[in-house]
């Protein structure tokens, strides 16, 4: 046995424990600035327990009355604006995902347009491109379908070139052999392949959309987010609450229905 | 065996595992162990042999009450571990030492740690956390890493071993516990010929120097007679062979596997 | 001669009617949904031109009232540190507690309808009942992303400790370790790159979102925002747009560089 003290073990060399040390630090920092110079009241904090207790009996009982009246024409509105989003998302999805596959298209152009077209879908958030359908086409139904469908082609559209991008090389080489035309080659090739995938992105886009179209009629881009605006404005929280209601009713029931038909179809 | 072997040179009672009367049933009426009493003590190596399926396994994982017994009794070094549960549990699972078939390491994590994981029992969650183990663990840790040839592989991360090395890794994790007891579970099963006979060297010849006793499931007979000095053969979730390797004939295997075309 | 008759007439192709019928429904359906939400061509066409003059009014960029721009932009920066910050600690136990592969039933249970409870409205609303009650401003806004936070890193976290290997744990609850050791040796290894990959993409996304909760008056340049479209005053929206774009790119490198730190 060796004496004591003979050895030392540390787990991280000095540069990594530097770096670790560095990040760490830099978070510290980064917390304890933002919390000392963010403007928070602490009244306010310590209030809101009396507050939320006081929405909460506000809430209560809930308006069910309103609801065949001001909630669900809106809310099936909400429905179609999602679903229309989505096939809108699809239609313009399949050719900017398309060009970003570079497994077929191969100009390195092209490729790097269609990623552009899918970054600045994706960085911009809902409500702002809500914000500026809105300031476009008006208020209603148009700019929340078209939000909607240009907010999600960058997620559809990204995910289909992944999937394109990932297609077994074999079936297209043979086509190609064959001396098939583009567009065979395309459905009778690629398209088998990833279809499955496809309408697997589509349906999951489409529960991400129904929740996404609840809110952004608080804009003034249509479906039930206007409902919930106007209660807002006017302190109907007893309709609140039931509107509410109806918008986690609708979530839950769209995610059960995806995870079904995900279930069946792959 | 003379009476000094009975205890340790510095005066500690020997070291033992008795299993009295052990009973597990998975389904209440379907007994997957009936009633197995053995003992062992001090530095002798015991194979555990029988088919597949026959509780191997679950009598292994039993002694430390991975898997609760139905009944029955098990004593390491005199004290009945089977009524504890709770930190009692974990105290007394510390002087049980493990080896596995799959060698159940933390594979990012590198060899002195998954080596220092044998001590986790003996440490605090904080200092385990922060890695402060006493020196006397660090110091024995390297100590055992040179005695089993990795100590070239300290800061390794586990998943860039073989498959030997990484049953070494196991193996000095186990004994970094200071074990009264070494169960291994198939530790061969996973490795080639050559590596397992090394691996069964290095079981034994540990067992030996620390004065633990050792109990080997294996499924491999020859491995088994080669090394150990006492076979246990279980079928059907019974003892039907307890004794020396030398004297394990083909007709006692006949009893342990069933059939005898495989003997040939 | 028969048999070889029949080959011969066989299609070569199956014509998937499922997915023609697929296709059908979805077109008939666009056409349903159009005419029920009342969306014209006209409008369409009326709308680009619009789009035209709106963009035309985007450009130049007006930089000019830049001290207004940066400090919100902080106090979007400032949310989403602390909404993170805490968003992570407190998703740490709740995804643990949801791991159906190392915690009893009347522990998981509660967990997952938390983060279910988390994950099911969108921030937005959430930042809706938070300005109601703690008042506008950022506090509301970092509520709100908290709880976000959990519903998203407590459901990811909770599925990669279900997918790990129990095989350390096995052995290192064989050795008499601790329950916490055992989370500290076996669990944490095992999940740590994930988590931290989803902690870093949450800041990101925790960034983007907390641009959109000052839209309903929690905080952070969103307030800004809505009121530079409500005063008709694009170019200023413009800049503050391609601002929130550049700081949302530079968060993305940053995080990039603090994943390689812990490879």
């Amino acid at each position: 046995m060796t004496a004591p003290g003979t050895y030392t073990w540390q787990r991280f060399s000095a540069r990594e424990r530097m770096a670790r040390f560095v990040v760490f630090f830099g978070f510290a920092v980064a917390l304890s600035v933002s919390l000392r110079t963010v403007e928070v009241i602490p009244e306010f904090l310590w209030d809101s327990p009396t507050q939320i207790m006081d929405l909460l009996k506000r809430m209560w009982p809930l308006d069910y009355a309103y609801y065949p009246g001001g909630i669900h024409q809106a809310l099936m509105e909400t429905l179609h604006i999602a679903s229309l989003g989505t096939l809108l998302a699809l239609v313009l999805a399949i050719p900017v995902g398309v060009m970003g596959a570079n497994n077929i298209v191969r100009v390195p152009l092209l490729n790097w347009l269609a990623k552009l077209i899918l970054v600045s879908s994706r960085s911009v958030n809902t409500l702002v491109w809500a914000l500026l359908f809105v300031a476009v086409f008006g208020p209603g139904a148009l700019a929340g379908t078209v939000c909607i469908g240009f907010r999600s082609v960058g997620f559809v559209g990204k995910l289909f070139a992944e999937a394109l991008e990932e297609a077994d090389p074999g079936p297209i080489e043979a086509l190609t052999a064959a001396g098939a035309p583009w567009t065979s080659i395309f459905l009778k090739g690629f398209w088998p392949q990833v279809a499955p995938a496809f309408w697997g992105i589509a349906l999951f886009r489409w529960d991400i959309n129904v929740r996404e179209s609840a809110v952004i009629g608080l804009v003034g881009a249509g479906g039930i987010g206007m409902v919930l605006d106007t209660a807002l404005n006017l302190f109907h929280w007893d309709r609140v609450s039931v509107i509410l209601l109806s918008i986690f009713a609708v979530v839950i029931i769209a995610e059960l229905l995806v995870t079904n038909i995900r279930k069946r179809i792959i | 065996m003379t009476i000094e072997a009975y205890t340790k040179p510095d005066g500690q009672p020997e070291r033992s595992l008795r299993l009295e009367h052990l009973v597990k049933e998975y389904t209440p009426g379907k007994p997957v162990l009936r009633d197995i009493s053995f003992e062992v003590r001090g530095h002798s190596s015991v194979a555990i042999i029988g088919p597949s399926g026959t509780g191997k396994s679950t009598l292994i994982r039993c002694v430390n009450k991975l898997i609760r017994p139905t009944s029955g009794k098990i004593y390491v070094s005199g004290e009945e571990i089977t009524r504890l549960s709770g930190r009692e549990l974990r105290h007394a699972r510390r002087k049980i030492g493990m080896v596995f078939q799959e060698f159940n390491l933390v594979e990012r994590l590198s060899v002195m740690e998954n080596v220092l994981c044998g001590r986790l029992g003996y440490v605090s969650s904080l200092r385990a956390w922060w890695r402060k183990y006493p020196p006397g663990d660090i110091n024995k840790a390297f100590a055992l890493l040179e005695s089993i040839g990795l100590e070239d592989f300290v800061q390794q991360r586990a998943d860039s071993l073989s498959g030997g090395q990484r049953q070494r890794v196991g193996i000095a994790r186990a004994i970094m516990q200071e074990p009264h007891v070494l169960l291994a579970d198939e530790p061969t099963s996973s490795l080639d010929p050559k590596t397992s006979v090394e691996i069964m060297e290095l079981l034994v010849h540990l067992s030996a120097e620390h004065r633990i006793p050792l109990i080997i499931n294996i499924h491999d007979v020859e491995l088994a007679k080669r090394f150990t000095s006492r076979v246990i053969g279980i079928s059907q979730g019974v003892i039907v062979y307890d004794g020396p390797p030398a004297e394990l004939s083909n007709e006692h295997l006949k009893v342990i596997y069933g059939g005898e075309d495989w003997l040939r | 001669m028969i048999e070889a008759n029949r080959i011969r007439y066989q299609k070569p192709f199956r014509v998937n009617w499922w997915g023609r019928l697929g296709w059908l429904a979805a077109i008939l359906y666009g056409l349903y949904a159009l005419n029920y939400l009342d969306v014209s061509w006209l409008r369409f066409i009326q709308g680009l031109g619009n789009g035209a003059v709106f963009l035309g009014e985007m450009v130049p960029m007006d930089f000019s009232r830049w001290e207004l721009l940066v400090g919100n932009l902080l106090e979007t920066v400032e949310i989403a540190v602390i909404a993170s910050a805490f968003g992570v600690l407190f998703s740490l136990p709740v995804g643990l507690c949801a791991a159906r592969n190392l915690m009893p039933s009347w522990v998981t249970w509660p967990a997952r309808t938390f983060v279910a409870l988390c994950r099911s409205f969108h921030p937005v609303i959430f930042a809706i009942l938070f300005v109601k009650a703690v008042g506008f401003g950022p506090l509301a806004g970092i509520l709100t992303l908290v709880f976000a936070s959990i519903g998203f890193i407590g459901k990811l976290f909770a599925e990669a400790i279900e997918e790990i290997s129990l095989k350390p744990v096995e052995a290192l609850r064989a050795a008499g370790a601790p329950f916490l050791s055992v989370i500290i040796y076996a669990v944490v290894p095992q999940v740590l790159n994930r988590f931290i990959g989803f902690s870093s993409y949450q800041f990101d996304a925790n960034l983007r979102n907390s641009t959109m909760v000052g839209i309903v008056g929690a905080g952070g340049i969103g307030g800004t925002l809505f009121a530079a479209f409500q005063r008709f005053d694009y170019d200023f929206l413009a800049a503050i747009l391609v601002s929130i774009i550049g700081l949302v790119m530079l968060s993305e490198f940053i995080s990039d560089r603090i994943k390689r730190v812990f490879q």
